[in-house]
């Protein structure tokens, strides 16, 4: 007979046992070990019919295929721009990929992007050797001019977005901010008022320490209103 | 690098405003010192300036006097940046970052002549106590200049002497005999960039630097040792200034000691 060993949202370690049986299935975040479920990571259970999950409560970005991501230019090649991801593996933006504005042979590529620069990119291939190609040739994808950028947990980068951007619009309705969110966990925020940006930062950070709670949105629209205050 | 975080930290200071929202002058909260925080040292303390936390530890040992000065006791003041402070740093031998950073702290107490050296001989030309201090940040997030020699003076007002009998010292038993302090020096570092003078700067801030001054006083007032930093050149009058902003800061973080 099948049986559950924990609870929903529980807060469960490495090498835990989940579940016991074969009724249930191991999703991500977790391995099957005889007959029963095993933790892999430090995270939340999250039950979903007959599929346990876990959701990892720190961790590396993993490049995925398709993240929309923030990256830094630290070296400028023959041909392209190694980035910084965040991750444990440096990205490569070739030329082509990276504007479509016409590069003459032996142009001085600092014109484009300086070491230093961020940038707003999409992650289009992932290797086995988990060499990472970017592309910017996207509608929305750029240079990232003035504004602060901010690191946060990669892994409560959902909650920052929210259900389809609920969080992040919500933040930028409010402040009246401009907000990228990287899927690596990069954030640039940037307003015209300084103040306002503060706290937009201040909100990021809010999510960032409370993601694992319930009901966040109403607790940052509170948040927001009263340190926002009366003005606009 | 990092022309775009420079700029607006240049861009915000013309307003008189800091990227995380302090005032110029004002220090990153908490400013925390604990004492005795190694069982195995004579001396040590922790301190935390908002993210920063550095910990410096006082070992007292028995040397011979160098021979120019046969009366005298030795103060050695070693930084180690650890790897795990920050990414930026590496293992290996000390970097020039860590050599100005001990340099300035040695400076800072040996020229207020706060450790009386000739106190600590045993017996002329042949044994004298020598005073190191090691600190190691746990966290370098920005002014590492203050939060060093904060814990560096905070380690020496917690120093005993170790039981020391026919010519041995028994580092298990620590007597009740304070390191004695004559002066208590404390550096305050201050950063200019642009027209603008401001303290405790942030990692971000300490990127766009034009130039930095450490100034060293004791309560009295007397400045005990200066360091200037930074590719940007000071007049007298802007030194003049900096030394003014760092008595007064001086005071505020005596306070937490």
């Amino acid at each position: 007979m099948s049986k559950l060993l924990i609870k929903e949202k529980e807060i469960v370690v490495p090498g835990e046992a989940l579940a016991e049986g074969m009724d249930y299935l191991p999703g991500t975040g977790t391995y099957r070990l005889n007959d029963k479920i095993i933790a892999k990571r430090l995270g939340l259970v999250n039950i979903s019919g007959r599929a346990i999950k876990l959701v990892p409560l720190s961790g590396r970005y993993l490049p995925k295929f398709g993240d929309k991501i923030i990256a830094k230019v630290t070296d400028i090649t023959m041909n392209g721009w190694i980035v910084n991801i965040n991750t444990a593996y440096s990205a490569f933006i070739s030329m082509r990929d990276a504007t479509s504005s016409f590069i003459k042979k032996g142009d001085d590529l600092t014109k484009y992007f300086d070491i230093g620069d961020y940038l707003r990119a999409k992650v289009v291939n992932v290797t086995s050797q988990r060499l990472v190609d970017l592309t910017m040739k996207e509608p929305g994808l750029n240079k990232l001019r003035g504004g602060r950028i901010i690191k946060i947990n990669p892994q409560k980068v959902p909650r920052i977005i929210g259900k389809e951007g609920s969080m992040v619009s919500l933040i930028k309705k409010k402040t009246n901010c401009n907000i990228v969110v990287g899927q690596n966990g990069l954030v640039w925020i940037s307003s015209e008022n300084f103040d306002n940006e503060l706290i937009a930062e201040k909100a990021v950070r809010k999510i960032e320490q409370e993601a694992h709670l319930g009901g966040l949105t109403d607790v940052i629209e509170k948040f927001l209103d009263k340190l926002m205050g009366g003005k606009k | 690098m990092d022309k775009e975080i420079k700029a607006h930290v240049q861009q915000l200071l013309k307003q008189d405003k800091r990227l995380d929202g302090r005032k110029l002058d004002q220090y990153r909260e908490p400013v925390k010192v604990e004492y005795g925080i190694a069982k195995t040292a004579e001396g040590s303390a922790k301190v935390q300036i908002g993210e920063t936390v550095v910990t410096a530890g006082i070992k007292l040992s028995i040397e011979k006097p160098y021979p120019d000065t046969p009366d005298q006791g030795g103060i050695m003041v070693n930084v180690e940046l650890l790897p795990l402070s920050n990414p930026k740093f590496e293992t290996g031998p000390p970097s020039i970052n860590a050599i100005e950073l001990s340099r300035v702290i040695d400076r800072g107490i040996r020229e207020a002549k706060a450790i009386d050296i000739k106190n600590l001989c045993i017996e002329k030309g042949e044994k004298a106590w020598t005073v190191s201090i090691d600190i190691c940040p746990i966290n370098a997030a920005g002014n590492l200049f203050d939060a060093a020699g904060l814990a560096a003076l905070a380690a020496l007002k917690d120093a005993k002497f170790p039981k020391y009998e026919n010519d041995e010292i028994d580092y298990k038993t620590r007597t009740t005999k304070k390191l004695a302090l004559s002066q208590e020096p404390l550096p305050v570092t201050i950063i200019k960039i642009g027209d603008k003078f401001l303290v405790d700067p942030t990692l971000q801030e300490e990127k766009a630097i034009d130039a930095r001054l450490t100034v060293a006083t004791t309560p009295d007032g007397t400045v005990s040792a200066l360091q200037k930093g930074g590719d940007e050149p000071l007049t007298i009058a802007e030194v003049d200034e900096m030394v003014k902003i760092a008595l007064e800061k001086g005071k505020f973080l005596r306070e937490k000691l």
